[in-house]
């Protein structure tokens, strides 16, 4: 028994690693869409901001200054969506892919031009990263059945970043739904005209939310190449900020499913590899490749409406032209 | 909103959207600490010196696929930024077509079945997202995302097992046949007695040329193209004028991803001549720029194709001249035409009106 709590103790705990970016991301996600600006452009301020982590963490030796600079890195991407989708009302989807593109050129540009190093950065030595945290009694409290091991094992000894992408969901379930700025932002992304008529404005509140996005996928990306990992590798998002993306869908737009559909992603990602090799009864060898794409087919069929229904705000996507 | 004459729509304000995307590229190049000027002196030289004009032609053949993709969807303001996966399942078509095929048909029966096999695959995997939008109400662009990694993790799933390549670790397919293989352009060039440097380019280019007289055809000289346009310009009136939205959108949806998949023709069928992972290498997303330059229009899409077949012919001379100008350059600055020529297409229309319109007004 104690063997098999164990085993999904570390399969749990692998789950909040891999789910840490996700949350983040997908946070990031919900309230620039719940705000009215579509967002696919995720996954680049997802890898602009590993780049920039690792690169000044790199030059300057502090993960604090590299965290600054995912950041900045990340919302300057998010000002370049915005000026396009909210000032001069472009496409968003549009906006979002030269934003992805742009991200992938201008890492490994400038990563090749600072450290001539194939696109990467050098590996980052221990007090150049955010290494895990123990917290208080980890240690004493182990030998308590079940609860010790889970507090020492699940809860504690992870890095900032991960609680920080767990304490963003209350921060922003608390910001969109207990804030009167919430309560606009919202409304900006159902019924703009609402909101103009009561003398706000919507691209003032369309700037705060992908603003907070920009924060918000900035810590993703230092997690990713500073805290999880120890450097930043071309391409290192892999696919995380659609993957994020997906999960906002599937999670219906709201911070608690939002953040369950990471969990289930990263549990995927997590239990996938394990199951490499694997004999599995009536199929065979695991298809494991499957497995790993299995959260884009649960989407695809979510959004179709055959199970439930994922409706997204009423005026995601739609430009908001001010009347004279 | 200012709309701009023809005229300046299509001939100026793509070379401003360029120049411009030129410009901000030559500040990242110049913050790197080299020549801008050097810079694309070399692009220049290495798209278009001597030898590299068929890479270039290479390249641009992918794009004005994918461009007349993205074009297609877009003439019915549908996003279709699925072309990444529509190509790699036109790849898995001629794959499934040669290997099954060329042991017991002619060589040149079974490139037809797998240029038909690709356009096939290439429609089939853009149907189901046309389809669940027009029917289901799911949004295009989230599907087609989708489907691009569902593609991917197909692709690795099939060439990691059921179809490697007997008695090897590398996922990839056994080589197909000589006989089915698209014959190179060098090849066709020495066999009429001239001399041609040796270059991946193939007949796909060709086929690049015709599918952009189909698509200008079909776009604005066929009663479905008439209802494409008019769903592009407003669904509501289009429906009001008894076209059958539904059915169009699933029906561009098909023609597009049969476009997309036809890049496969380029690359697995005219280039690599076996299935590999991840060949479509972003073209996809290319083809976004690619459309988005040329306006829709086949001819624009031709230039612009051309255009970043250089782009990516050239970026890869970058490599060799500059110890710190990589070929990624070569993405910056797509990403930034499609930046200046898709999300801000709406900054400069006014400014440009004003700027060369201002005499002729001040004439009325």
């Amino acid at each position: 028994m104690p063997e098999l709590w164990i085993d999904l103790l570390t399969v749990l705990d692998g789950t909040a690693r891999l789910a840490a970016p996700l949350i983040l991301c997908a946070m990031a996600g919900l309230v620039s869409e719940r705000s009215g600006i579509v967002d696919i452009g995720l996954e680049g301020k997802l890898l602009a901001g590993a780049f920039a982590a690792a690169a000044v963490a790199t030059l300057t030796g502090s993960p604090w200054a590299g965290l600054a600079a995912a950041l900045a890195a990340s919302v300057m991407l998010a000002l370049v969506h915005g000026f396009a989708c909210i000032t001069h009302r472009g496409e968003q989807i549009v906006s979002g892919v030269a934003v992805n593109i742009l991200a992938l050129g201008m890492t490994v540009v400038v990563a090749n031009a600072l450290f001539r190093h194939g696109g990467h950065t050098p590996a980052l030595g221990a007090g150049e990263r955010f290494s895990p945290i123990a917290l208080p009694f980890a240690e004493s409290l182990i030998g308590i059945p079940l609860l010790g091991p889970l507090y020492a094992e699940l809860v504690s000894g992870h890095n900032l970043l991960v609680y920080a992408a767990f304490l963003s969901v209350l921060l922003v379930w608390w910001l969109l739904w207990r804030t009167r700025f919430g309560l606009r932002l919202r409304a900006a992304g159902e019924l703009p005209e609402a909101v103009d008529s009561a003398g706000v404005s919507v691209s003032a509140l369309r700037y705060r939310g992908i603003l907070i996005a920009g924060l918000l996928c900035g810590l993703a990306g230092a997690y990713l190449s500073i805290a999880h990992g120890a450097g930043f590798v071309r391409e290192m998002s892999a696919g995380k900020g659609f993957l994020a993306l997906a999960a906002l869908i599937f999670g219906r737009w709201k911070p608690l499913p939002v953040l369950f559909a990471c969990l289930l992603f990263g549990l995927l990602d997590t239990v996938a590899p394990r199951l490499q090799g694997m004999e599995l009864p009536l199929i065979g060898p695991a298809p494991v490749a499957l497995v790993s794409v299995l959260p884009y087919a649960m989407t695809v069929v979510l959004l179709a409406g055959f199970f439930g229904r994922a409706i997204p705000p009423r005026a995601l996507g739609r430009p908001f032209v001010k009347e004279h | 909103m200012t709309s701009l004459p023809r005229w300046l729509d299509i001939g100026v304000l793509p070379l401003v959207n360029l120049a411009l995307a030129l410009l901000a590229a030559a500040v990242v190049v110049a913050l790197v600490g080299e020549d801008p000027l050097d810079v694309f002196a070399v692009l220049l030289q290495g798209a278009f010196g001597p030898g590299s004009l068929g890479y270039t032609l290479y390249y641009a053949t992918n794009f004005v696929f994918t461009g007349l993709a993205a074009a297609l969807a877009f003439q019915a303001r549908l996003f279709n930024i699925g072309a990444e996966g529509q190509a790699t399942l036109g790849g898995l078509g001629i794959a499934l077509a040669c290997l099954s095929l060329e042991a017991v048909l002619p060589g040149w029966l079974v490139a037809l079945v797998a240029i038909a096999g690709a356009a096939l695959f290439g429609a089939a995997w853009a149907v189901v997202p046309g389809w669940l939008q027009a029917y289901r109400g799911s949004h295009i662009v989230i599907t087609t995302i989708m489907f691009n990694f569902l593609a991917s993790g197909l692709m690795v799933w099939l060439l990691s097992g059921p179809m490697m390549r007997p008695g090897q670790g590398s996922p990839q397919t056994r080589l197909f046949d000589e006989a089915v293989r698209l014959p190179a352009v060098h090849d066709l060039v020495r066999a009429l007695g001239f001399e041609a440097a040796r270059s991946p380019l193939n007949l796909s280019f060709l086929f690049a040329l015709i599918a952009c007289a189909a698509v200008w055809v079909l776009i604005w000289r066929t009663k479905f193209g008439y209802a494409l346009r008019a769903i592009g310009h407003s669904e509501e009136a289009a429906r009001y004028a008894g076209i059958p939205v539904r059915r169009a959108v699933v029906a561009a949806m098909a023609l597009s991803g049969a476009l997309a998949g036809c890049m496969a023709l380029n690359e697995v069928l005219g280039v690599q001549h076996k299935l590999v992972l991840n060949f479509s290498a972003g073209y996809g997303f290319t083809g976004i720029a690619v459309a988005l330059m040329g306006r829709n229009h086949p001819l624009g899409i031709l230039a612009a194709g051309l255009l970043f077949g250089a782009l990516f012919q050239g970026g890869a001379e970058l490599n060799f001249e500059f110890e710190t100008i990589t070929h990624e350059l070569a993405l910056v600055i797509q990403g930034l035409v499609i930046l200046f020529s898709g999300a801000l297409a709406y900054m400069f229309t006014p400014w440009l009106a004003r700027l060369l319109l201002a005499r002729s007004a001040a004439h009325a």
